[in-house]
């Protein structure tokens, strides 16, 4: 497929923002799982859940995982950030082989997981209650922190909506404040894990829209799980599909459409043809199951 | 408007009217006081014997908050180790339910046997009768914590003990209170069991003194004072619930 090439009618409505930074980007795998195969204690047919698994995601880069459903996705992300450990093969994040828990990943999942009885804003503080350094100095800089998820609110459209209880807020809003959740303690690493499959597809827009400007602002790797092609291929640098159980990688399609990327990209025969590119992969890889 | 309205009055309506019934019947059908005395003859006995009653419901009142106090710590402290541990609960679960199922009345007598006749068989009785139902509320509702939630915290390199504190106990609140309710008139059954068979003051025991002396007015008496006394507790403990756990409450089958 050829290179895209950006649409001049395109560029004028992009929001401003420093260009050329994919290939910028600092080259160095951050999360790198090598010939990773598990198999899940519990499963009653011992049939592993990944098999000879190969992936290398970037520092910086956002990369997106597709596959036919329960290929395995939710296991990779598990793998990657050491809430399981492979039966066999290496899970590699930030230079070490992961032996328990990452400690700088923040996750989103399809859904939010709110604590009901503390207000958004306290549910968004949580991390800080469990990871060091901020754990010890939260009390003290109470006020720091606070602004710190006030501007993160902002950022992701939910500014002044702090005070209110997470059941007070529509499912969107949810998610908005799950991402904030993910990120206030500034994790090196973000997965989530279909995090916009319960919305309709406009507020899911929104939410892309959001997604991509903060990994523009907050240089994060990005691994994002999810059974939307066109999210993917909107969202990512790099997409990774999945086969069927056992799942394993077949396919890794870099995506090349330069950054700042607006959501009239997904309309252009460029972005379908990437898309219609995937959706072939998926099928064969359902076909082979 | 006028079905809220209703809605308040309807108890006043339907315990008033319960209890004018029982008056009519027991004079149409001219019923010996010996079998059923009118509510007039059971608030007269009341009247006339309020010092002892009271004196009696006092102590009856400290056993049970003391048994059901016993039954709050140790049961949410059983609770919370039960509701984080898997191998804990799977092993201790036969003990416990085995032990629930005696019933307490049997108990006194070891009670007895190890504590002589006072006040601490009663309290006793009230706490072994009531902290079960604590226990696998509080287990229940730290055990069924999301598993996403559970992800999400121990990929920030949280300890057991932070997922138990932070989401699990405050998750566990609404089970805990709603168990409360179910406690406190246990631990009134419990201490009432243990005054009858094993003290010489309280309720229970002036209960069974009166029917030894077929003072039938009296006992009646002694159970209205129960009632009330248990109606009381119980509506603490549901105060309480609303204005711990508010957040729980939200669901139009609540309202």
């Amino acid at each position: 497929m050829s290179r895209y090439s950006p649409h001049p009618g395109l560029k004028a409505d992009s929001p401003p923002q420093g260009e050329g930074e994919t290939t910028e980007r600092l080259v160095s795998a951050f999360v790198e799982l090598h010939d990773v195969t598990h198999v899940y204690a519990r499963a009653e047919d011992g049939l592993p859940a990944v098999q000879n698994l190969n992936l290398k995601v970037n520092e910086g880069e956002f990369a997106a995982i597709v596959g036919p459903s329960g290929c395995g996705k939710s296991t990779l992300m598990k793998l990657a950030t050491g809430l399981q450990f492979p039966r066999e093969g290496t899970v590699i994040v930030d230079g070490k082989q992961v032996g328990a828990p990452v400690k700088l990943a923040g996750m989103a999942f399809q859904n939010p997981t709110m604590l009901p009885w503390r207000t958004t804003l306290d549910n968004i503080l949580l991390p800080l209650e469990i990871v060091e350094p901020h754990r010890s100095r939260l009390r003290r800089h109470k006020a720091e922190y606070v602004a710190k998820a006030e501007s993160l609110l902002a950022q992701v459209g939910l500014k002044g909506q702090g005070d209110k209880f997470p059941w007070q807020l529509s499912g969107g809003m949810q998610q908005r404040a799950s991402l904030c959740r993910a990120l206030i303690h500034e994790p090196k690493l973000l997965m989530l894990d279909e995090p916009f499959g319960a919305l309709d597809s406009f507020t899911r827009e929104e939410l892309w829209c959001v997604m991509r400007d903060l990994h523009a602002a907050q240089k994060v790797t990005i691994i994002l799980v999810t059974h939307d092609l066109r999210e993917a291929a909107f969202l990512s640098d790099r997409i990774f599909c999945m086969s069927a159980r056992p799942g394993r990688i077949v396919a890794e399609r870099e995506v090349e459409f330069p950054r700042p990327r607006d959501l009239e990209l997904t309309y252009t025969p460029e972005f379908s043809n990437l898309v219609h590119e995937l959706r072939g992969r998926i099928a064969q890889a359902r076909q082979a199951a | 408007m006028k079905t809220k309205n209703q809605l308040a009055l309807a108890p006043w309506v339907f315990t008033l009217g319960f209890f004018a019934l029982w008056e009519i019947l027991c004079h149409v059908l001219k019923i010996s006081s010996f079998i059923l005395p009118a509510p007039s003859t059971i608030l007269w006995a009341v009247w006339e014997y309020r010092t002892q009653l009271a004196y009696h419901a006092m102590h009856t009142l400290w056993m049970t908050l003391a048994g059901f106090g016993l039954a709050v710590g140790f049961g949410l402290l059983l609770g919370m180790v039960l509701g984080s541990s898997r191998l804990i609960n799977a092993g201790t679960y036969p003990l416990l339910v085995g032990f629930n199922s005696i019933p307490k009345v049997a108990v006194v007598p070891i009670l007895v046997f190890w504590f002589g006749v006072g006040w601490v068989p009663p309290v006793m009785t009230a706490f072994l009768i009531s902290f079960f139902p604590i226990v696998v509320n509080v287990a229940t509702g730290i055990a069924t914590v999301e598993p996403e939630m559970e992800d999400v915290l121990r990929a920030l390199g949280a300890s057991k003990r932070d997922i138990v504190f932070k989401v699990g106990v405050p998750r566990a609140m609404p089970y805990f209170f709603g168990s409360l309710k179910v406690a406190i008139t246990l631990a009134y059954v419990g201490s009432v069991i243990g005054e009858q068979n094993a003290s010489n003051v309280g309720i229970g025991n002036l209960l069974t003194r009166a029917s030894a002396a077929f003072e039938v007015p009296l006992v009646w008496a002694a159970l209205v004072v129960l009632a009330v006394l248990g109606v009381i507790m119980y509506a603490i403990t549901a105060y309480a619930e609303r204005s711990m756990t508010g957040w729980a409450q939200r669901s139009q089958m609540a309202a």
